[in-house]
């Protein structure tokens, strides 16, 4: 088990194999659906004009997000009430939903890792090539058992999102995940669905 | 008529927190079927460190607590509209305590109610008056990971070589699941209806998903239908979290529903390792949870 401090070089982000377990410290934060298309409509494609405080949390989240990584999760968090903040259920969500945007943030944001669930697709795997990123793979499910691995909630911003759908600065340790694409080109996603088409087509000609 | 909201609650908790033994007996099977040392043992090992945690610390399973689905089965004589309004207490009260997280998003405005309530489908409330004197409560949460590869069918599929029969239920049911690889946090269970329109079709393959692992089916077809397709399911390899591996389903469920002469429809609803569901019985002012 290879330990990665965040924020990442962009040569230790070349290191990683697909297949090499992790263990991530420092900070990262959680960003999944809204977060994604709210960056991309604000600030990347420049559908929506900023309202709000988004022109404060862009350039707050800019320097977080840059060299580190972004966490599809939307957790379950303790202390809404007094706002002291602790993460009680913190499992992955499914990725994919960001394969529209993903490779746009990623650039935009110079991000090097991108940790969710169930792998990502094609555009996210050329951008980690490009620039030098990573997909790590956290146990779904496993909400738990990461949540102890958040040391410190050290804040929100969109907190009008939802709880689910905010963007919460966290520090952890020992944060456990699996390189599923590299930046190599390597996905176990693309090679297990692959296998397993064949598999299908195999028994589907069977009665 | 008694009030049963810190009743709804505690099953609520449990729910969340507590999965049931047919379930964790089947992960324990499952990893030692794994390599030692690979991906997916890894994985397995790690889903049951997180089960003993969660019991413990009675914290969630997973964050995603789900749509809440609940099914009552109530006794002459009591009031639904009662009944709704005590659940729906309930289930406030546990998203307070963090044992749900707050689910229910507006679709039009995006906002989030922050207490799980919303709308008459929020949470889903099934009410059925039965006999005899106990009142039943079953709590299903099944979250959006899972929810989301969930497919519907209409037969015959042409691309699949599916025809109008139980051969052709296997073939789009394998597909399904070969489309879901990891996405729906595999292992899974599969819930199959068999026929109905598209609406009761979708209702009935998550009811089915209430029956125990260990229960065969009593239709004999039904009852080899249903290890076949875990059995193939496996063979696709597709493997825990979808990391590759020889666990791919923990089981399947089939029912089948009476169908219009112009529709035969197969709905697969996928859940996952996280099989969150538990009952309560209601009597002689008793509670008593499974």
């Amino acid at each position: 088990m290879q330990t990665i401090q965040l924020p990442m070089s962009e040569s230790v982000v070349r290191s990683l194999k697909v297949g090499d377990p992790v263990a991530l410290n420092g900070v990262m934060v959680t960003g999944r659906d809204t977060v994604h298309k709210w960056l991309i409509d604000t600030f990347i494609k420049q559908t929506r004009a900023p309202q709000g405080d988004d022109l404060e949390v862009y350039e707050a989240i800019k320097p977080l997000l840059k060299n580190s990584a972004i966490y599809h999760c939307g957790p379950v968090v303790g202390g809404l009430d007094t706002k002291a903040y602790y993460f009680v259920a913190a499992g992955p969500t499914t990725s994919i939903r960001e394969e529209p945007y993903q490779g746009s943030v990623m650039r935009h944001f110079t991000l090097r890792g991108v940790i969710g669930k169930g792998g990502m697709g094609s555009k996210t795997l050329a951008t980690c090539q490009e620039i030098g990123g990573v997909y790590l793979h956290a146990i779904g499910g496993a909400a738990s058992l990461i949540a102890q691995t958040v040391t410190q909630v050290l804040g929100v911003y969109k907190l009008d999102f939802g709880v689910p759908e905010a963007m919460w600065v966290i520090e952890v340790k020992d944060f456990p995940a699996v390189v599923t694409m590299d930046a190599h080109g390597g996905s176990l996603h693309a090679q297990i669905e692959a296998q397993s088409r064949k598999v299908l087509d195999d028994l589907l000609s069977k009665a | 008529m008694p009030d049963l909201t810190e009743a709804i609650l505690e099953l609520i908790r449990r729910t969340s927190t507590d999965l049931p033994p047919d379930i964790e007996s089947r992960l324990r099977q499952a990893v030692e079927q794994e390599t030692p040392g690979s991906a997916a043992r890894g994985a397995l090992e790690t889903i049951l460190q997180n089960v003993d945690l969660s019991r413990a610390n009675a914290t969630p399973i997973c964050q995603d607590t789900g749509t809440p689905i609940f099914y009552v089965y109530y006794p002459e004589g009591w009031s639904t509209r009662k009944l709704r309004t005590e659940i729906e207490m309930a289930v406030e009260q546990a998203t307070k305590q963090a044992f749900l997280r707050p689910n229910s998003v507006d679709s039009l405005t995006g906002k989030n109610s922050g207490n799980n309530l919303g709308g008459d489908y929020f949470p889903t409330i099934h009410f059925l008056e039965t006999d005899g004197i106990a009142l039943t409560i079953e709590l299903m949460l099944k979250g959006g990971g899972c929810e989301n590869v969930g497919a519907q069918y209409s037969l015959p599929n042409d691309a699949l070589g599916a025809g109008r029969d139980l051969a052709g239920v296997r073939k789009v049911v394998l597909d399904a699941v070969q489309k879901a690889q990891g996405q729906g946090c595999a292992p899974g269970i599969l819930g199959v209806a068999i026929g109905g329109d598209r609406g009761s079709s979708y209702y009935a393959s998550k009811e089915v998903l209430f029956r125990s692992m260990d229960e065969t089916n009593p239709d004999p077809q039904l009852a080899a239908l249903e290890d076949r397709l875990t059995e193939e399911s496996n063979q696709l390899g597709i493997g825990p979290m979808g990391f590759g591996g020889k666990t791919t389903a923990l089981g399947t469920k089939i029912t089948s529903l009476n169908r219009l002469p112009a529709s035969y429809f197969v709905t697969i609803s996928y859940m996952c390792w996280a099989y969150r569901r538990r009952k309560m019985v209601w009597q002689n002012d008793q509670v008593t949870y499974s």
